[in-house]
């Protein structure tokens, strides 16, 4: 009696795990400008988020497994969004959507944060003044990408060009 | 009102307080004492015939780079509007560098207190008896006032840790008897 008959499947238990994950990322949208509207036509029936298991939004960083940074973020919010960031449960993949959350954008002034990645690590970037729905979408598919091959992807990072702050 | 009545109006009620005048396409525009300022709003806003009950905005000015310009350093201007009439005027009032103070008028509209604190976070004019004069945009570590000519634009001022809020809110709730 070979292998195949039994009612079994032999597998590497990471990569069961980071097929689960990548298939239900529960996203949690910090939106602080426009890029949070656009991140809701995603969500909707036209570009439909959920046929990359993404669909389920969670307004509470304890259930959600990803960060989406959508919009400016402010000196004033970067506390706000760092605590939010360290409520969440381990794993944790952080998106930063759009120029201003990625470096700040066209607001270079004394108010802005130059990028989030200052105050927590970013996985995938995504560029655009507010970026098309699609780019949100290639964000998620490159994001499954790198849960599903951990060893081969850049992990993480922060970009402390200016000194990081010490929160 | 046209705007000649509304200065005669003014200049009679407080011989002196008029530093300068100019009629802007209809519109009054009138230089004043600083010390003077809440005295001459009240009038403005009490009086029957000129009926100021709207205070539009408060605008900070510094003047350091302007060109041509001679005298004080900053300014305050005050945009006042008669809903009831649908005229408006201008009053402009000037603070030295050393000594950047004007009298509060939140006393008499409820938005100047946000305004002046506005004025104050981002120009440095310090409003003079205001019930709760401090930062309103930028974090309360914030050291300096970033509109001013001399803040570089691109110095940044990390915060550690946001502020409670609860002073404000504990007026709030008096006002509302939950205390």
């Amino acid at each position: 009696m070979g292998i195949e008959s039994l009612p079994i499947m032999t597998t590497r238990r990471d990569a069961v795990l980071a097929w689960g994950q990548k298939n239900s990322l529960w996203p949690m949208p910090f939106g602080t400008a426009c890029c949070a509207i656009e991140f809701m036509s995603v969500v909707s029936s036209v570009f439909d988020i959920s046929r990359f298991g993404a669909e389920l939004v969670r307004f509470s960083p304890r259930q959600a497994d990803l960060l989406l940074v959508a919009g400016t973020v402010t000196f004033k919010q970067a506390p706000i969004l760092k605590q939010i960031y360290e409520q969440m449960p381990d794993p944790k993949w952080v998106i930063s959507m759009g120029v201003c959350a990625s470096s700040g954008g066209f607001y270079n002034n004394y108010t802005v944060v130059q990028g989030i990645d200052q105050i927590i690590p970013v996985d995938v970037y995504i560029s655009g003044c507010p970026p098309r729905p699609e780019a949100i979408l290639e964000a998620i598919v490159k994001l499954q990408h790198k849960i599903e091959n951990p060893q081969t992807t850049p992990k993480a990072q922060y970009m402390a060009k200016e000194p990081h702050f010490g929160f | 009102m046209d705007a000649q009545a509304m200065l005669e109006k003014i200049t009679a009620k407080f011989p002196g307080a008029v530093k300068g005048s100019a009629d802007r396409f209809g519109q009054l525009e009138i230089q004043l004492e600083a010390k003077s300022i809440a005295d001459v709003i009240a009038f403005l806003r009490n009086d029957s015939e000129l009926a100021f009950n709207m205070l539009i905005d408060i605008v900070g000015l510094d003047y350091s780079a302007f060109p041509g310009h001679t005298g004080d350093r900053f300014a305050a201007v005050y945009l006042l509007k008669s809903l009831t009439l649908g005229h408006r005027a201008q009053l402009k009032v000037t603070a030295p560098e050393d000594k950047p103070e004007v009298p509060t008028i939140s006393h008499l509209y409820a938005n100047a207190n946000w305004c002046e604190r506005e004025a104050y976070d981002q120009i440095g004019i310090k409003f003079v008896g205001h019930p709760n004069l401090k930062r309103i945009l930028n974090h309360h570590e914030f050291v300096g006032h970033p509109l001013r000519k001399d803040y570089p634009i691109t110095r940044r001022q990390a915060l550690s840790a946001n502020e409670s809020l609860m002073d404000e809110m504990a007026v709030r709730l008096k006002e509302r008897g939950w205390e």
